[in-house]
């Protein structure tokens, strides 16, 4: 059994053993030479027997760590490699930009998919826990490792140091990187990423999506009411708003001792009104069940809510037992 | 004609003198031509066509569709010499993998010339419909003058017009029944092209301006979709809200497909019940889409119009899957569903409860590009859905991982497949459970469903699924390879198994000269092939192109790449010769 190996934050193997890695034809279990470590480039895809495998753990800064990558080796950009992000991938991909190509190639900040461990086929992956915690211990942060490699030096397009790049066929270092892969269409990739900052801005505070503005409803009042749970900041504040705004629909409808008469019904009248058993307030969520409002912290009941329901004691059986007992106790 | 001959030896009498006078065939001209006019099928029309001459000559003066799968592969010259009776015409342009930005501007399928010998040749055109070509507003306009009885355009991933293209169109088609724009690059100027159909224009049965992101003029949509009765297609873009989608199903509820506009206003009370009742009125509904931007609140709107549908087209619409849920319970009978992984396994296991006569499913990433926690569909979502919809044969599957069982599990419960598309977004993933590359997973697909027609694969993969490939999968006709593959061997277990094989498209694979010379017969038969960032030479593609004179070997350079590297690499059959109209950095070797 092979221990994970521990790695600088350029992943470079340092001390201990570890399984390399290699596609379903060659294995080999070594590779702690400095040279097996290195940086490798060339094009992805490839397992060329010839090729001794780069052991060691490659570093995702993004924190997630895959431990089944054989094929992506190591095209690691750390801060310290000579070598510029944008230079790496012109070098690689041959573009300029004058092609106007839709790629991410510009995006700096995505530079890594995530890299695994060495494994051997069939081996079962390394521990994700012990790698993670390793990571932990030397790798930068994400923000702190763009920036190093942003102010890094480019390198020459062929590293004397490493094997023909040519010839092998190792996947980019990250997703975003690779021009048309994920095979979407531009059009598609487009619209999708405007509907989700659509989805989102309206979240913040425009009515639709976040269950903002959300209904209101009194039993046995003529028309319904909205209010922008956005507005309040916890339930005490909806709870009085509600309250003054369907002040007006008790009328004739209250039967809890000590109202006054028609007119003069008042907020206080209200608040006993609702609190003295006759109504309860729940609410609509997003599976469509009613829950009684005042469960869940403010935050998560905004967010779930689609509609309010001042509903009529007698309805609440089960909702909220202990105002109907009031009821009852109270008639 | 052996019942020809034998008749007439048979029997001497005057029809078998006239039989003898017309030689082997045993029907007149007129009759031949009306009989082989009925063919539809392509397949069906070039075999007969392969008969004898009588029977070449009848299919191709019968012939009024035509379809052209490699606008390079045969010239307007060639083709209207051969079919001078067409009405029809599709063709496609630029390689697939265009669409991925792996094909620089510029790089030509232009209808322009097309429609300048056929302005000559086929004065009568009524349809045409292209797909990843370049289209200029002055083809447009150029098109628009120069057939009267112009019925029908669609375009579906192409390039280089305007709404003003749009407008020309629309003011001189006095016939047109379909303006369908899909996908494509435009440059939305305006909103008057909609104002340019004359009033007396009443013949649309097909407008799809989906892909339009300005806003258009509502007051001249309106009054066209009141006039023209026929309408059956209408898909609307972003900028229509659900107060004037309800207007419209009002004036139109003969529509058959439907594609919304943004699903998400602030409706009243009274809109909503008036626009579910819009919805519930349309009770010839069979296909929807759309839904740019939804509130989720408003979906049960649909819910009346869900029972009849066959195709949903979710794919723009970020539901979850309690959205999706509620909705699938009203839609037994889908066929065809396009969603996003939003609606998670969870969703695709209400899939699989409620929609038991799929056939099609395709799945999109919401956001390819998420790092961390990123979720979308897995395994156990493919699986569920497979165990609900024993017809499916057809899938476009993306996800982050899959395993080989999973894979191997769905093609058991769904033996069928004509089409398995799967895209493991990251490339080169192994299987994530026994971290074993995804050979078994492919190798399941192309043993079990013997039907297959269309692959496309993905993950880690080695030489052992080529080999799977070429052994296996006797039907397939198009392949789609990225990130794959261990040597050369790959690409020849393929290209010497697969007798079908018409269009191979390949990126970041380990295959060189090799390869690609182990194909020099193959590639007469098949339409096309693709190798971009392989590992093929210069050298190599100049032999192909000395040993094959009948193919088109061409090379796409970039700028500061290395002289002696093939990078991107498309060969095709054509019996053209080589293109004319090659940019610079197209090199026809």
């Amino acid at each position: 059994m092979s221990t994970p190996l521990e790695h600088d934050y350029i992943g470079l193997a340092e001390k201990k053993k570890i399984p390399s890695s290699s596609s379903s034809s060659s294995s080999s279990e070594d590779g702690k030479t400095f040279k097996e470590t290195e940086l490798r480039l060339g094009l992805p895809g490839s397992e060329s027997p010839e090729r001794k495998p780069l052991s060691g753990v490659s570093l995702s800064l993004f924190g997630k760590l895959n431990n089944n990558n054989n094929v992506m080796n190591h095209h690691v950009h750390v801060a310290g490699a000579k070598r510029g992000f944008s230079d790496a991938i012109d070098a690689k991909w041959g573009f300029s930009d004058a092609h106007g190509s839709d790629s991410d190639l510009g995006k700096a900040s995505a530079l890594f998919s995530p890299r695994g461990a060495g494994n051997v086929v069939g081996k079962p992956p390394l521990d994700p826990k012990t790698i993670s915690t390793q990571q932990g211990n030397t790798i930068n942060t994400p923000a702190s490792a763009s920036q190093a490699i942003k102010e890094s030096k480019p390198l020459q397009e062929k590293n004397p140091q490493l094997p023909a790049t040519n010839e092998h066929a190792s996947a980019p270092a990250s997703k975003a990187q690779v021009v048309g892969w994920p095979p979407i269409r531009s059009f598609r990739k487009n619209t999708m990423a405007s509907n989700l900052t659509k989805n989102n801005d309206e979240a913040e505070g425009k009515p639709g999506f976040g269950c903002l503005y959300v209904k209101v409803s009194m039993d046995g009042a003529p028309y319904l009411r909205k209010v922008d749970l956005k507005t309040y900041s916890n339930y005490k504040e909806l709870s009085s708003a509600l309250e003054k705004m369907f002040s007006c629909f008790t009328i004739g409808q209250c039967n809890s001792p000590g109202l006054p008469g028609k007119d003069g019904l008042s907020e206080s009248s209200l608040r006993d009104l609702l609190h003295g058993s006759e109504y309860v307030l729940t609410y609509e969520d997003k599976d469509g069940d009613w829950m009684l409002v005042g469960d869940v912290p403010w935050e998560m009941f905004t967010d779930s809510c689609r509609r309010l329901r001042i509903m009529k004691g007698s309805e609440a059986i089960g909702l909220a037992p202990r105002a109907v007992e009031k009821s009852k106790s109270q008639n | 004609m052996e019942c020809c001959n034998k008749r007439r030896m048979m029997k001497e009498s005057p029809e078998s003198n006239f039989m003898n006078r017309r030689g082997s065939s045993c029907f007149p001209d007129e009759v031949l031509e009306r009989v082989i006019g009925m063919l539809k099928s392509r397949k069906d029309r070039s075999s007969v066509s392969l008969v004898c001459k009588e029977w070449y000559n009848a299919e191709r003066w019968s012939r009024r569709n035509v379809f052209i799968g490699n606008c390079y592969s045969v010239s307007p010259e060639i083709l209207t010499r051969r079919f001078p009776n067409i009405r029809s015409v599709t063709l496609k342009g630029k390689p697939r993998f265009s669409d991925f930005n792996l094909v620089p501007a510029n790089w030509g399928a232009d209808i322009h010339f097309w429609l300048v010998v056929f302005a000559e040749k086929y004065p009568f055109l009524e349809e045409l419909r292209l797909k990843r070509m370049t289209v200029t507003d002055e083809s447009l306009k150029f098109l628009a003058r120069s057939f009267p009885n112009f019925k029908a355009i669609s375009l579906q991933n192409c390039d280089g017009f305007s709404t003003d293209g749009l407008a020309a169109i629309a003011a001189d088609c006095k016939n047109l029944t379909e303006l369908d724009i899909q996908e494509n690059v435009i440059d939305d100027k305006n909103d008057n092209w909609l104002t340019c159909f004359p009033e007396s224009f009443t013949s649309l049965e097909v407008l799809n301006f989906s892909i339009l992101h300005n806003d258009v003029n509502f007051d001249a949509l309106e009054k066209l979709v009141t006039r023209c009765k026929s309408l059956k297609t209408l898909k609307l873009n972003k900028s229509i809200t659900l107060e004037q989608l309800q207007r419209l199903l009002f004036r139109a509820p003969q529509l058959c497909e439907l594609g919304t506009g943004s699903f998400s206003q602030e409706l009243t009370t009274q809109q909503y019940t008036e626009l579910e009742g819009a919805f519930s009125n349309c009770k010839n509904l069979n296909t929807l889409s759309g839904l740019w931007v939804v509130t989720p609140q408003y979906l049960p709107v649909l819910y009346p119009a869900c029972a009849n549908l066959t195709f949903l087209n979710f794919s723009y619409a970020p539901l979850d899957s309690d959205d999706i849920a509620k909705l699938l319970v009203h839609c037994a009978n889908i066929r065809r569903l396009w969603v996003v992984d939003t609606i998670e396994d969870k969703g695709l296991e209400a899939v699989g409860t409620h929609c038991p006569l799929l056939e099609e499913l395709r799945v999109f990433p919401a956001d390819p590009f998420a790092e961390g926690d990123a979720r979308g569909v897995t395994d156990s979502g493919f699986i569920a859905v497979s165990q609900g919809c024993r017809n499916l044969h057809y899938v476009l599957y993306f996800c982050r991982h899959m395993t080989n069982a999973a894979v191997a599990t769905v093609v058991q419960n769904c033996p069928d497949f004509t089409h398995f598309r799967l895209c493991i977004m990251n490339p080169g993933q192994p299987d994530y459970r026994t971290s074993e590359p995804m050979d078994e997973a492919f190798g399941a697909v192309v043993k079990t469903c013997s039907k297959l027609q269309r692959l496309a694969i993905s993950g880690l993969l080695t030489d052992l699924t080529f080999e799977y490939i070429g052994k296996y999968a006797k039907n397939l006709e198009t392949l789609s390879v990225a990130f794959a593959g261990s040597s050369d061997w790959g690409m020849q277990c393929v290209l010497e198994g697969c007798p079908k094989l018409r269009k191979l498209e390949i990126r970041d694979c380990p295959f060189g000269n090799a390869a690609l010379l182990s194909g020099l017969e193959k590639y007469e038969s098949m339409r096309s092939l693709w190798m971009s960032d392989c590992k093929v030479t210069m050298n190599g593609c100049r032999l192909l192109a000395k040993e094959m004179p009948r193919l088109n070997v061409e090379v796409i350079k970039e700028d500061g790449s290395d002289d002696s590297q093939a990078e991107r690499v498309y060969v095709y059959r054509s019996v053209a010769g080589p293109r004319r109209d090659a940019p610079p950095f197209v090199l026809t070797l």
